[in-house]
């Protein structure tokens, strides 16, 4: 007896006690692969259809099993499979803005309501895209409770093309479309004891606060430690909201860092990932969120690592700037 | 030589040590500045994922590396300057890590001369 395996165009047959990953090299099919016994992890492909073989999901992140990522060369299916290697096409959909607010000079909180509701996670981002086709991707702010509204933190960069058309243009009612939700940058109610470090620059902030919205609302009874930085007091918001929320729950800390300049009352002086790593220096079992400036999180998630954190539980999102006119 | 049957990896305790080595190893390669250099650009999940192939080689693990293949993986690094003296630190790295997991000496060996045994294609020559 033979099993399916379908990969976009193709069907291919896989035979009793054949991995999915030998079957698909037997047809040819131009997959990576490395070691072929689950320890590298090149040949890392989707079930679209259905969870895989739990076997063929060990030593993945839990977010990766989450969504169903698997490695062909441990998976010997127990059913027909539909399968992609990367992940799946942008598919869009329609929404229209219900909301603009400034968060402070340079960061916009812009909502949108989708026509149809998104199955997302806070942290994770979608590609936003104009009538021109012009895309660019955000993440999602608030935590999953609304499942047909999102928000997102716009900053606008100088000679940034959809940010500030957003910030200038962009008004309530204007139709925007969304695409599927992205990214593996979020939290998951696995270990509610777990101490979490959410580290973020500029409007990095977004995405850790959905993070945070979320752990909260799930009943997280480990500690939560928010560390938000800028260069200069003015590029920092959600202060007060942020404050208050450390005396709602006496598990949640807030430290808002400035860079450069002055430092006021309350306010850490400082890159906030090296306050943070100075105060929180033992990171062993630790689940770390970095978000922002590519540089503070590729730096920091070798930081985190050497502190003792797990790479499986360190999660990033690099915000690259796409304009290529930006310094 | 030894009287126990057991084969290197199932006597240093097949996956699980790798994994414990691992964490051990990769942490010790990162921070050792005559190195890392080399490391600096890489995805660190899929690095630390190659190590633990690399591991489970030199434990003498079921692997499917071949001389082609450490040749290619690391011929990029080689023209960036990679020669013995790095290659002796990773050896260097990897017996500390076994001796902090407390691994008989006598097991280290045996994993030297595995990881020894790829110099030439690690190197290119």
């Amino acid at each position: 007896m033979s099993l399916t395996i379908a990969l976009n165009e193709h069907q291919v047959h896989c035979q009793e006690h054949e991995t999915v990953l030998d079957a698909l090299l037997r047809e040819k099919i131009d997959i990576p692969y490395g070691c072929r016994q689950g320890a590298c992890q090149s040949c890392m492909v989707r079930s679209l259809e259905g969870e895989p073989p739990v076997e063929a999901q060990n030593g993945l992140k839990d977010v990766l099993r989450d969504q169903n990522y698997f490695l062909a060369c441990l998976c010997y299916p127990e059913h027909d499979m539909t399968i992609s290697l990367a992940s799946t096409e942008d598919r869009f959909t329609k929404a229209m803005v219900i909301d603009k607010q400034l968060l402070n000079a340079e960061t916009l909180l812009l909502t949108v309501e989708c026509q149809n509701s998104m199955d997302y996670y806070a942290g994770q981002f979608v590609n936003l895209k104009r009538d021109d086709g012009l895309i660019r991707s955000y993440s999602i702010s608030n935590s999953r409770r609304h499942a047909r509204r999102l928000s997102f933190h716009i900053r606008r960069l100088s000679g940034g093309r959809f940010s500030e058309w957003a910030h200038e243009e962009l008004a309530v009612g204007d139709n925007i479309e969304v695409s599927d939700p992205q990214g593996l940058c979020y939290y998951l109610p696995n270990d509610l004891d777990q101490n979490l470090l959410l580290i973020g620059t500029g409007s990095g902030l977004a995405p850790l606060a959905g993070i945070i919205e979320e752990a909260l609302h799930h009943g997280h009874r480990g500690d939560i430690h928010l560390f938000h930085g800028s260069q200069g007091v003015s590029g920092l918001y959600w202060i007060e909201e942020m404050q208050q929320l450390a005396l709602e729950y006496k598990n949640f800390y807030y430290t808002p860092c400035v860079s450069r300049g002055e430092a006021l009352i309350g306010i850490s002086k400082g890159r906030a990932n090296d306050v943070a790593i100075s105060k929180l220096p033992n990171l062993k079992s630790w689940r770390i969120y970095l978000c922002g400036h590519p540089d503070m999180v590729n730096q920091t998630k070798r930081q985190a690592y050497l502190n003792g954190a797990n790479l499986k539980d360190i999660y990033a999102d690099a915000f690259h700037v796409a304009s290529t006119t930006l310094d | 030589m030894s009287e126990n049957n057991a084969s290197l990896y199932d006597q240093l305790g097949g996956e699980a040590a790798v994994n414990a080595a691992v964490d051990i190893f990769y942490r010790k390669v990162l921070a050792d500045d005559r190195i890392n250099r080399f490391f600096e650009h890489t995805d660190m999940e899929k690095q630390a994922a190659k190590q633990k192939a690399f591991l489970t080689m030199a434990f003498g693990g079921p692997n499917n590396y071949s001389g082609a293949d450490m040749r290619k993986g690391h011929a990029h690094l080689v023209k960036q300057g990679l020669n013995d003296t790095h290659f002796d630190a990773v050896v260097e790295n990897l017996a500390s890590t076994l001796q902090e997991l407390n691994v008989p000496q006598s097991l280290i060996d045996q994993v030297a001369a595995i990881a020894e045994s790829t110099r030439n294609d690690v190197l290119d020559r």
